[in-house]
């Protein structure tokens, strides 16, 4: 005992160990009524390990080359000892990590985490998201299936839509003329490389700014305005380590639980995680008759498709990747949005609620629809969904200062 | 786009692809999108014998055209079986067992003679899906419309001839009912039935239960890992839930103090 | 907060103890497939598999090179002069008697062979990996010492084996040329990288 404390004191001299796992987890006072919501930024957490683990065994026997892609994916699914079981690992985590952060951003609009003063937290989370949205658009590509070459032919192409540089952008992006084994071999190092860099740099300043400003809770109220006068901590707050150590290792079991039930006995997911078309190798002649993306992008890839009507002398195809666009990046204007004078949906108006209501919705259902072949029936559908969710945002500043809302609570409750 | 361009990657793919048949992409080979109905494949995934059976069959009749260029034949001691007895039964294509089923036949060659080289089918389950490779395998039926005599109720206009002639027999359309390829918008389902013409080796019975054992190899074949894979997760969920009930009785002992 | 009732310290460690025991097990368990992706896949093996060799036309005084594991194995069809010259130098050599472990029981001869007219050895040096050049004539013919019995020579750094593969004295090479696990199908049949005793 007396020689560990030796070696600690020696390398707190050093390098602010102690001082960091203080601020970190065994002094960082977290509210004490987290609920089922607060277990996902953890499990974003664990999730990305798990990716970058399962990552770094798979392109130990990958190949990202054209002619060789295909047959190396095959080669750890068969030849490699446990290859399949890294493979369903990293590719069913691709879809759970979507899963994951999906909740943990709804969590956000629930109880208005990205409001005052944690705008920068949500900033950031933002970044991760893109962040994400593009490590799994260049991952994808790299099993050189089918749905792999056309869902990277589809969406390198709404780069073409830009007005004047589009079309010479798209072919920088792929390299080729069309996608091919040059676009393979740059997706492989933006996959393995620059946005897993990009992606473990965001993930510590959110976290860093999330410490710097204390978590919210689901009273969206602030803890830290009530102190304890002798020692200055949140009457309402609890260290994180160990009360949300413990707690969060529960979280991460029965993640697992559901995680394995998918890996071992549902891999494919009925064709949502691993698409059946992706089992043909990619050709580049033949469309396959259906596409859709996986289906984490397919609200967005909804709201691409509703958008039918050229404005401003410009074709639709650009306004439908401009909508695409503002969709994700919407989410950003969320925090000088809203006016609400309270955070939480448990203090706020039925007018907000029905608002969220709406929202989750429109965006369930607009990716059900694009997992779907388009008809006039759907293309209708998806653009008065569009529309349902782009007034979520756009209204926001107006219903939210209307609603009636409820007094807030002084102190946490539950 | 540039023709060059385009030949290059022509030849390109065709290497990669080693032959994946073009007309297997037609709109109407997309499995789910098939009008006809697909009859539900009686898998026995758990039957040594059966999936040996359907190894068999494969061997025999698909591995002279089709290749599985990622599967060994020593995979197949999966199935029960020693290498010596897959080397005396199975092994004509290889010399050795530790080699993939690859085929003999040039693509080039291939493609002069189907119109498209036969597909890779090592994970053809995997795209097709197993009630589509099982009704799809008892589809076949004469029609002397098409070069090769032969067209498919799953898979119209298909290049390939019936592998299995002899033994299923000839079937044709039942009679006064349009041919198939004139269209495929309002025939409906019930119009499209098959008649046993000329009987073959088998009964309809045998040939179904060959099928199914084809299938089900097929299915083997696509994921050799699936019995194991289904076992282990057994195991690993018994296991999270003892880790659970401990995990669980210590996030309680701890938040008694918040309590 | 823990005012009300007394922890009860001794419950939380076993807890703690209970948990990261599983938790462990759990943790070493996955690292098993991560670990074992490692070894040599199902190709490697394949590619690796016993390889089976015709040696009924190799002539007297000649060496036949195969490939198994992608390293060379030299089968030597010595004369009987070659295997008269072999008991003779043993003071000269490091380990005559091939007693050191990782040779077969079969190398445990003069011959270091299981018949003596053929000698099946790895023709990779065990200093440094590099692969021996047969000096088969006697004498200086072939650039070596006037009393050179016959033998290889390592290019790399010169260590000296002799027509067993056995390494002289005060060589950088520490051991003799391993002999692979190798057994006769039939008279002129060989199969290498497998023996009698199944393993």
């Amino acid at each position: 005992m007396k020689r560990t404390s030796a070696v600690l004191a020696w390398v707190d001299q050093r390098f602010p160990l102690s001082a960091t796992w203080k601020t970190h987890l065994s002094e960082y006072y977290a509210p004490k009524n987290f609920n089922f919501w607060y277990y996902f930024g953890s499990l974003a957490l664990f999730v990305l390990v798990l990716q970058i683990v399962t990552g770094i065994f798979l392109t130990i026997h990958y190949k990202p080359d054209a002619n060789l892609a295909f047959a190396s994916v095959e080669y750890i699914m068969r030849d490699v000892s446990g290859g399949w079981l890294i493979r369903y690992l990293h590719s069913t985590g691709a879809s759970m990590f979507f899963i994951v952060v999906y909740l943990h951003m709804f969590r956000g609009l629930m109880y208005g985490s990205y409001r005052k003063p944690r705008e920068l937290v949500w900033l950031f989370g933002m970044g991760i998201y893109l962040c994400l949205m593009g490590e799994a658009f260049f991952g994808y590509l790299l099993p050189w299936g089918q749905m792999s070459y056309w869902g990277a032919q589809v969406i390198v192409n709404l780069f073409g839509a830009i007005p004047f540089v589009g079309p010479d952008l798209a072919l920088w992006i792929r390299g080729d003329y069309v996608v091919s084994d040059a676009t393979l071999n740059r997706f492989f190092a933006f996959h393995v490389i620059a946005m897993p860099l990009v992606l473990l740099g965001l993930v510590a300043v959110h976290l860093v700014a999330l410490h710097e400003v204390g978590s919210n809770n689901p009273d969206g109220i602030e803890i830290k305005k009530h102190k304890d006068p002798k020692t200055g901590i949140p009457l309402d707050g609890i260290p994180f380590h160990p009360y949300y150590t413990v707690k969060d290792i529960v979280g991460v079991v029965v993640f697992l639980a559901v995680f394995s039930v998918i890996v071992f006995f549902a891999p494919e997911v009925g064709g949502y995680f691993l698409e059946h078309n992706n089992f043909i190798p990619a050709d580049s002649l033949k469309t396959p008759p259906h596409i859709a993306p996986v289906w984490y992008f397919t609200p967005f890839y909804a709201m691409l498709r509703a958008v039918t009507y050229p404005l401003f002398g410009i074709d639709a195809k650009f306004w439908g990747v401009v909508i695409m666009g503002l969709a994700v990046l919407i989410f950003c204007a969320l925090p000088w949005l809203d006016r609400g004078k309270v955070k939480s949906v448990r203090y706020r108006g039925p007018v907000f609620k029905a608002a969220l209501a709406l929202f989750v919705v429109s965006f369930l259902w607009l990716g059900y629809l694009g997992t779907e072949a388009p008809t006039p029936l759907t293309t209708t559908l998806s653009q008065i969904l569009t529309a349902v969710y782009f007034a979520f945002f756009l209204l926001m500043p107006w219903y939210t200062k209307i609603d009636k809302t409820k007094p807030e609570p002084e102190r946490v409750t539950g | 786009m540039d023709t060059k361009q385009q030949g290059f990657r022509l030849g390109l793919l065709r290497k990669i692809t080693k032959g994946l048949p073009m007309a297997l992409l037609a709109p109407f080979a997309a499995w789910g999108l098939a009008e006809v109905p697909l009859d539900p494949a009686p898998l026995k995934l758990n039957d040594q014998v059966a999936l040996q059976r359907g190894a068999q069959t494969f061997v025999n009749y698909c591995l002279s055209c089709h290749s599985a260029a990622h599967m060994r034949y020593n995979r197949l001691t999966d199935l029960g079986l020693t290498e010596q007895q897959i080397k005396d039964n199975l092994l004509f294509a290889a010399d050795k067992v530790g080699e993939t089923m690859t085929v003999a036949m040039k693509p080039q060659d291939a493609k002069a003679w189907f119109g498209a080289p036969p597909p890779d089918l090592t994970v053809i389950a995997r795209s097709r899906g197993a009630d589509w490779l099982y009704t799809y395998m008892r589809g076949f039926y004469r029609d002397d419309s098409r070069p090769t005599g032969w067209n498919n109720l799953v898979y119209e206009n298909v290049g390939m001839p019936h592998p299995l002639y002899e033994l299923q027999g000839m079937q044709v359309l039942e009679a006064g009912k349009p041919a198939a390829g004139e269209s495929h918008g309002d025939e409906g389902h019930a119009i499209k039935k098959l008649k046993l013409r000329q009987p073959g080796k088998l009964t309809p019975l045998e040939y179904d239960n060959l099928t199914a054992d084809l299938v089900s190899y097929l299915v083997y074949m696509g994921e050799p890992a699936r019995n194991f894979r289904i076992k282990l997760g057994i195991f690993v969920l018994f296991f999270l839930a003892v880790l659970f009930v401990s995990a669980y009785a210590l996030k309680r002992e701890y938040w008694k103090d918040v309590h | 907060m823990s005012d009300k009732q007394q922890v009860d310290k001794s419950k939380r460690r076993f807890l703690i103890a209970t948990t990261g025991a599983l938790g462990g097990v759990a943790a070493v368990a996955t690292a098993v497939p991560f670990v074992m992706s490692m070894t040599p896949s199902q190709r490697a093996r394949a590619a690796g598999a016993p390889v089976e060799v015709d040696i009924g036309k190799i002539e007297p005084g000649m060496m036949l090179t195969i490939e198994w594991r992608g390293k060379p194995v030299w089968i030597v069809h010595r004369t009987q002069e070659m295997l008269g010259k072999l008991s003779g130098i043993k003071e000269r050599l490091n380990d005559p008697d091939s007693q050191k472990p990782m040779q077969p029981a079969y190398a445990k001869n003069d011959a270091r062979s299981i018949k003596p007219d053929f000698l099946v050895v790895v023709g990779i040096c065990t200093h440094l990996g590099c692969s021996p050049t047969a000096k088969f004539k006697l004498g200086a013919d072939e650039g070596m010492a006037q009393d050179w019995p016959g033998g290889f020579l390592c290019p790399c750094h010169g260590s000296l084996f002799d027509l067993a593969g056995r390494v002289y004295k005060h060589m950088p090479a520490p051991d003799n040329l391993e002999i692979p696990p190798y057994k006769y199908l039939s008279d002129t049949r060989l199969i290498i990288g497998e023996d009698t005793k199944g393993a």
